[in-house]
């Protein structure tokens, strides 16, 4: 194969203009011909008795890019392949569009979809892999031969037509998948971990390619199942939250990231800091609450519903962190220096305050604190949250 | 590339900077090039030897001279002529019906669920172990003039002869071999069925094909390789099959490798047996070879382009 062909693409460095010519004509067609949503209500699956997904209800508006994240067996995929139709919900209705779907077969549902390893039919060239759908779907010749080209040049593989899928790269397998997915023009697309087989270099190029496509496909309804948070925080326009079967947490996904709903969500997306505290003064003023940690007061955004001598969860996320020079200031947590890393754009620094463990990530350190140093660590009161302590969350 | 490139390059560093009194490297390769001896030998003496002495026996008269005489003598029999007829009729009907059932019992068993699938899939290996004969005797207790059904339709309809006669007829060896040979095409098949990518069904099914497509355009094609094998292997033992040929005793029915066991060992004629044998070898390998090809050229056929 031509390596250098492949590295071009790998790079991101696409005929863009070409891409986007594509792109617009695909759009044009998606919006004339409608975008749809995609509608869970009370959606229950079950394996051999065991229940997978419990009364799952969520709605992702047209044109949404929507992300469920969770950990493994949370249930993520199960919701995207109830979409699809490859499971089958035990209760619940599954809609596409404002058409329920749910006895609808996979053929039937006119959905795109793009999985983890690609999936691209070994025995078909590029082209033929492309143009599987529309011939499935009867579409006239001329037409499959215009889609096909057109798919091609939106994600970067105009080029590599002729070539088998054994003889492409991770990255450009995975763009011929969406250009297959894409091919049919679906008005939902489901994404099931895409990104997961690629090395990081690549990933962080098809995140990008990824935004870019949707930006040039407004109307296309994206469901997007990944494990990885940074992917879902940065394609994402809302994320929900699932852990065993339910979903825990849903929300813009900048305001989930700044506010998370409850402790599951606060560790599971951005791994926060999470310190018990009691609340001593709940309405602060300016929209601050006063707490005590130990022996020291701090200030965190006020919660709906606080009362004094209530028991909460201070979350701070790690970068929201910063070493204070000199005496403690207002916001500040004395903390002693248990462990410092480097990891090439940042520091990470795993603290000790009142007994607790806190995780601080900075920017790299020209002379970073040594192990056992006790350092005065501040807080700004607005990126702070207090969570209602509900155990393990 | 990067890799042979920088492989090539670490080689010639290493080349460079040998001493020169060390020894050559190829010295390290004798213990290797001795170990092929034995086995090149054991087939040398079991399977090369025999195989020249009839070529060759074939190649000389009785008089000890080299003569093609002997091939034209029994390219010139009816008896030839008819055993090459039924070999070759057997053989193609046979390897079609085990490709035919094989790929749609594979398919039933890999892809449409129901109790008992995983069993079923154990016994075909077991029905691989057993004596190709015992077949052709189940046939005649089943399907034989005195066998259960005619006995049973006989009584039924009153009948004075037996209505069912296929058995001692080529479709009686037929319907035998490809009762025998089915296993060998379906196990190789459905191994290659549990290889397919569930995701690349489920794929197709979204992007709107119907089963059948599926099967046509995603699971053959994925399968074509065991397909391959499993008819390879058939067509091959089809052609040699012995056993159930002299044990359903069709009527009228003789095959090469019958005709050679007559030629050799009920009429001690030798020369005719090894211009037969011969014949049958050139058969089989031609056989196999067109097989091969033709799959091949449908490979690259049903990967056409756009």
């Amino acid at each position: 194969m031509n390596s250098a062909a492949a590295r071009g693409i790998e790079a991101g460095s696409v005929d863009s203009q070409l891409a986007d010519l594509a792109a617009a004509s695909l759009a044009k067609e998606a919006g004339a011909q409608g975008a749809g949503g995609i509608g869970f209500e009370g959606v229950t699956v079950a394996y051999k008795g065991s229940i997978v997904l419990a009364d799952f209800t969520l709605a992702v508006r047209p044109g949404e890019v929507l992300a469920l994240i969770g950990p493994s067996g949370s249930g993520k995929t199960t919701a995207l392949r109830a979409v699809a139709g490859f499971v089958r919900p035990v209760a619940g209705r599954v809609s596409v569009g404002g058409r329920d779907v749910t006895d609808l077969p996979p053929h039937a549902r006119g959905i795109g979809m793009v999985v983890q390893n690609y999936a691209l039919f070994p025995h078909m060239r590029v082209a033929e892999n492309v143009a599987f759908g529309l011939r499935a779907r009867h579409a006239p010749e001329t037409e499959v031969r215009a889609q096909v080209e057109s798919c091609l040049a939106m994600v970067g593989m105009a080029a590599f037509g002729r070539r088998y899928p054994r003889e492409l790269s991770g990255g450009q397998q995975q763009r011929v998948a969406i250009a297959r997915a894409l091919a049919i023009r679906p008005d939902v697309l489901l994404l099931d971990e895409p990104l997961s087989a690629l090395d990081a270099q690549i990933r962080h190029a098809m995140i990008e390619e990824l935004a870019r496509l949707h930006r040039s496909l407004p109307a296309l309804t994206v469901l997007y199942v990944t494990h990885d948070q940074s992917e879902a925080l940065t394609l994402a326009d809302r994320i929900g939250i699932l852990r065993d079967g339910r979903l825990r947490a849903l929300g813009p996904s900048r305001e989930l990231y700044r506010r998370p709903p409850n402790r599951f969500a606060a560790e599971f997306l951005g791994g926060a800091n999470l310190l018990p505290v009691v609340i001593e003064t709940p309405d602060a003023g300016n929209g601050f609450s006063e707490v005590r940690f130990g022996t020291t007061r701090l200030r965190a955004l006020r919660p709906e519903g606080a009362a004094a001598g209530e028991t909460r969860l201070l979350c701070i996320r790690p970068h929201n962190l910063t070493f204070v020079p000199g005496d403690p200031a207002a916001n500040t947590v004395l903390a002693r220096v248990h462990e410092v890393r480097w990891k090439g754009e940042l520091h990470d620094l795993t603290l000790e305050a009142e007994g607790r463990t806190l995780r601080l990530a900075s920017v790299p350190l020209r002379a970073p604190p040594e192990p056992g140093a006790v350092v005065s660590a501040y807080f700004a009161p607005d990126e702070a949250t207090l969570l209602a302590d509900e155990g393990d969350g | 590339m990067g890799e042979s490139a920088s492989g090539s390059a670490s080689g010639s560093a290493l080349a460079l900077a040998r001493p020169a009194n060390l020894p050559a490297p190829s010295a390290s390769l004798a213990p290797s090039s001795l170990g092929i001896v034995p086995p090149l030998a054991v087939l040398g003496i079991f399977f090369f030897y025999p195989f020249v002495l009839i070529l060759g026996q074939s190649f000389f008269s009785s008089h000890g001279t080299l003569s093609l005489a002997q091939y034209a003598e029994v390219l010139g029999t009816g008896l030839f002529r008819n055993a090459l007829f039924h070999t070759i009729t057997i053989t193609l009907s046979a390897t079609a019906g085990c490709l035919a059932l094989g790929l749609s019992l594979s398919i039933v068993i890999a892809f449409v669920p129901f109790p008992g699938a995983r069993i079923v899939s154990r016994m075909i290996d077991t029905f691989i172990a057993l004596p190709t004969f015992l077949v052709a005797l189940a046939f005649t207790f089943i399907y034989g003039t005195a066998g259960l059904l005619n006995g049973a339709a006989m009584s039924a309809f009153s009948l004075s002869l037996p209505p069912i006669d296929f058995l001692y007829s080529q479709w009686g060896v037929i319907l035998a071999e490809v009762t025998v040979y089915t296993p060998f095409v379906m196990r190789p098949l459905l191994a290659s069925f549990s290889l397919i990518d569930q995701a690349e069904i489920e794929i197709a099914s979204s992007l709107g094909a119907r089963p059948f497509r599926i099967l046509r355009q995603v699971i053959v094609p994925a399968a074509l390789p065991a397909l391959m094998a499993g008819g390879s292997l058939c067509l091959l033992l089809t052609t040699n099959e012995f056993g159930i040929v002299l044990f359903i005793g069709a009527k009228g029915v003789q095959t090469l490798p019958l005709l050679i066991y007559d030629k050799a060992i009920q009429e001690f004629d030798y020369s005719s047996a090894c211009v037969l044998a011969a014949i049958n070898i050139a058969l089989s390998l031609g056989f196999y070879a067109l097989y091969r090809s033709t799959l091949a050229w449908l490979g690259k056929r049903g990967a056409g382009l756009v």
